[in-house]
């Protein structure tokens, strides 16, 4: 069997795979932080229980109606989307006009109650949610067994994030937000409706992380913790990757599941810690971010 | 040079504290100081320089632990326990702070909330933690010569080191140091204009916050007898927050009144609620953000104002 470094081929190629799929979710979610961010100039905390949210959906969906993973797939992104759409219009517009750190801290209080309320109705434990038959099984490729599953949640996310920067970059509706992004007055002025573009761009945003929440729930344990120790890695990758552009954000996502799956290889006890280790160094030597054009 | 002027406020708060245990359970109120004392702590960079650290559990949590392991199994006397503790946090305030003031606003809370994440794994991984069982049976000791195994002796301990702490911020808010660190919240680039080191102040006001949250962390073992993973948890580092903002930041006794306040009421609502504590308080810091940010003793400054009559600025 051929190994590199004293580890079998096989399981090297294993946990990279597994890092990219990690990978994917850091992509999907850093890329709807950002968005958000540069439109609402909100961090947005609730990002991690909005994805949980969108695999509990899944799981609730199968569990009481029976509806299957393909249409969890666009149920549940678009009952995400739409709470964040309520969120949005409800709660978070009063804070925009106010310090940063405030629209932090309300996105942080409402995750801990999402959180606590689907941990109290569920309790903390997981659910198992059963791959979907059509992806069970793995394709050969000769030097190792990729699982269809693992595959699809990485075409799937990588799908995604191009279909959002088509989106913003090469679309009218990307132009307007683009403009609002740089100036929301003076687009506002040219009779563009910003308050809209704001809602709308934040229920897309959400509902990205309830799609990568339903990408998910075949992968991991469906429970209410799922979100937030997610979310803290994800902003470490936003500090690492900067929220300046898409691309940025994926190439980090998709980079640092990638080192991390090779932590997992080499020097297991690191694995849930390197991600924060490289953002320590990424801040002594490049301050900035690695892609960082500061707000 | 401004003095620091022993207000009627500060002189009731000791008063009330010295006879407090003839009425109230003396652990309950142990507990609400040491909150009470994290909070200031945390209060000095939030509500006097600006900084919304997102991350103070790790100095809390590495501090009980630190404190715990030193008294339990190097058998130190309590007040170089103590002094262990306050120190250990000091150094890890100091390696954190250097990072993390390399970044502003947002970028700042994001980078301590990771570290401190990054602090909590490897607590959760170090042997000596126990991990989820936690540190337990830590021994309370003596001090000259006092049993602290007496609640009502370590209550007055915990009395002196509070008093003591609240003291030193208070001298620190209102010296020129502290002025600068309030040049530095209102407008950082003039104070950088003027020709002040800011990231020198920034990391002193750190190490200092990281310090007195340490302390906090390191009585707290000493009431308690043990220390938890939950000390370091970010939810630690929220509830910190929650208590200076409930209670009004930037205020100097705003912290000591949010602190009380969440501790007492999350000892009813155990009772009570269960798990929807995490709800409430999350729904608390909702409205606080909404509708109440200037905080209870915000707000109560800001009546009394209107009262004589002084403009609200």
């Amino acid at each position: 069997m051929t190994e590199i470094f004293g580890v079998p081929l096989q399981a090297l190629m294993g946990q990279l795979v597994l890092g990219l799929v990690n990978g994917s979710f850091y992509a999907v979610l850093s890329l709807g932080l950002a968005v958000i961010f540069g439109m609402l100039n909100i961090i947005n905390f609730t990002h991690g229980a909005l994805y949980m949210m969108g695999a509990m959906f899944t799981w609730m969906l199968l569990e009481y109606t029976g509806v299957g993973y393909w249409w969890s797939l666009l149920l549940a992104p678009v009952g995400v989307g739409l709470i964040g759409i309520l969120i949005e219009r409800v709660l978070l517009r009063h804070v925009y006009k106010l310090d940063h750190l405030y629209g932090l801290l309300l996105t942080f209080g409402l995750a801990l109650m999402i959180e606590g309320l689907f941990r109290h109705l569920y309790g903390a434990a997981g659910q198992p949610y059963a791959v979907p038959s059509q992806l069970t099984g793995a394709l050969d490729l000769g030097f190792m067994f990729l699982p269809k599953y693992r595959a699809w949640v990485i075409v799937a996310s990588l799908a995604v994030c191009l279909f959002t920067w088509y989106m913003i970059e090469k679309t009218r509706l990307g132009a307007y937000l683009r403009a609002a992004t740089e100036n929301a007055k003076l687009t506002q002025a040219l009779g563009i409706n910003v308050p809209l573009m704001v809602l709308l761009t934040y229920g897309f945003s959400v509902g990205l992380a309830g799609l990568a929440g339903v990408l998910a729930a075949p992968t991991t344990q469906v429970g209410p913790l799922m979100g937030s120790n997610l979310l803290i890695v994800v902003f470490a990758v936003v500090v690492i990757g900067g929220m300046g552009s898409i691309l940025g954000s994926v190439v980090t996502g998709l980079g640092l599941g990638l080192v991390e799956g090779l932590t997992k290889v080499f020097y297991a006890e690191a694995a849930s810690t390197v991600v924060f280790i490289a953002m320590a160094i990424v801040l002594m030597f490049r301050p900035a971010g690695l892609f960082g054009r500061e707000k | 040079m401004m003095r620091t002027k022993l207000s009627w406020p500060s002189v009731a708060g000791v008063a009330l504290l010295l006879v407090a245990p003839a009425v109230v359970y003396p652990v309950l109120v142990m507990k609400v100081l040491c909150f009470a004392l994290f909070a200031c702590a945390f209060n000095l960079l939030l509500g006097f320089t600006g900084l919304l650290s997102f991350g103070h559990a790790a100095f809390l949590g590495t501090a009980a632990y630190l404190t715990g392991h030193a008294l339990k199994v190097w058998e130190v006397p309590t007040l170089v326990g103590l002094i262990l503790g306050t120190v250990g946090a000091a150094a890890l305030g100091w390696v954190i702070g250097s990072l993390a003031i390399r970044r502003q606003g947002i970028y700042f809370a994001m980078v301590t909330l990771a570290l401190a994440q990054l602090v909590f794994f490897v607590l959760m991984q170090a042997p000596f933690t126990h991990g989820d069982d936690g540190l337990q049976g830590v021994p309370r000791g003596t001090l000259f010569g006092i049993d602290l195994t007496n609640d009502y002796a370590l209550y007055y301990l915990v009395v002196a080191l509070f008093v003591g702490a609240f003291w030193l911020i208070r001298r620190t808010i209102d010296s020129p140091f502290g002025q600068i660190l309030k040049a530095i919240r209102e407008n950082e680039p003039r104070v950088v204009s003027l020709g002040y080191d800011v990231a020198r102040y920034k990391l002193i006001a750190f190490v200092l916050s990281a310090a007195l949250a340490g302390l906090a962390g390191a009585t707290k073992t000493l009431v308690f007898n043990f220390a938890t993973l939950g000390d370091a948890h970010w939810h630690m580092s929220g509830e910190v927050v929650l208590m200076t903002l409930l209670g009004g930041m930037g205020t100097v006794f705003g912290p000591v009144v949010g602190a009380a306040l969440i501790v007492t009421l999350q000892n009813e609502l155990a009772v009570v609620a269960g798990s929807l504590v995490t709800v409430i308080m999350g729904a608390i810091f909702v409205v606080c953000v909404l509708a109440f940010r200037r905080g209870i003793v915000g707000e109560g400054i800001a009546l009394y104002r209107r009262m004589i009559g002084e403009k609200v600025g």
